[in-house]
């Protein structure tokens, strides 16, 4: 275990109290980290069923992402203490990784267990994500042939690629780190470059205002 | 919210949007600031960020959460 630099002088008297039980060893050590465990599994337990229905994972599956979250966030915590600065309590620090934890492990559920396939192309889903009303095809249906001309024409293979996987099949941005063996922020700037892109590129043939004149 | 203004929502981006790893990497701090109704409007990029990125919005909903239910 990595040994926290911060002086505890400049912390809280609860984020002291944990770092140096967590410092320590023997008995003190191990009921610190049965408690903090204690209450990343209840955090985790939470956050699992916050995001389970919109997900369609429940009962006992959702229960194993809990443990699991708690029992990675609290290695995770006392492997990285040394990096706790005390710029918060020591606890919203050690809550953050259990909730990276379960973002990550739902993010893994999703790409072990595929509802679009992630290779995926069908158009036809287009308005549907974005809540375009059928019934008023004619207003739209200029705007999304636009749109796709400039997905197939501004976007690099791998935007595109990124692009189809995100916004046509609704492909958790966490499942699809794991499917590209990326991180959050790599696949999160190809999202934002290719928004930017195609933004500019409707907005310059007349389907979309022109950024600069809201601004 | 029609289609048109989801789209667009969507495709509009915020020069200031600090990325996923300054957020998660202040996610913390910002969370805590919030939580305390203290003004985070020293952390413009992060807000922007989370504002457009569902997963790191997520989490800091979560945390945010977690702070205030410890605060309580």
């Amino acid at each position: 275990m990595q040994k926290a630099l911060v002086d505890p002088a400049r912390l809280d008297a609860e984020s002291a109290e944990w770092l140096q039980a967590l410092a320590g060893a023997g008995p003190r050590r191990e009921a610190a980290l049965a408690r903090l465990h204690e209450r990343l599994l209840r955090i985790a337990r939470r956050e699992a069923a916050r995001r389970g229905p919109r997900l369609a994972i429940s009962g006992p599956e959702l229960d194993d992402v809990a443990h699991q979250a708690a029992a990675d966030a609290l290695l995770a915590i006392t492997a990285k203490i040394g990096q706790f600065r005390g710029d918060s309590r020591f606890t919203t620090w050690a809550y953050k990784f259990v909730i990276f934890e379960v973002s990550a492990k739902i993010g893994r559920h999703f790409w072990r267990h595929p509802v679009v396939p992630l290779g995926a192309e069908d158009w036809d889903r287009l308005p549907a994500r974005f809540g375009f009303d059928p019934a008023q095809q004619a207003e739209w249906r200029d705007l999304l042939a636009a749109l796709r001309r400039a997905v197939d024409s501004e976007l690099t293979p791998r935007q595109r690629e990124v692009f189809v996987a995100i916004v046509l099949n609704d492909v958790p941005l966490d499942t699809l780190v794991l499917s590209l063996a990326s991180n959050r922020n790599a696949i999160y700037k190809m999202v934002f470059d290719a928004r930017r892109k195609l933004r500019a590129s409707l907005a310059a043939n007349g389907y979309l205002p022109d950024d600069s004149s809201r601004r | 919210m029609n289609g048109w203004s989801v789209l667009d929502r969507f495709l509009r981006t915020d020069p200031r949007d600090a990325g996923c790893a300054e957020a998660m990497q202040m996610l913390h701090v910002y969370a805590e600031l919030v939580a305390s109704g203290a003004a985070a409007q020293q952390y413009p990029g992060i807000a922007a960020h989370l504002r457009a990125c569902g997963p790191c919005g997520e989490d800091f909903e979560g945390l945010l959460a977690a702070v205030c239910d410890e605060a309580q």
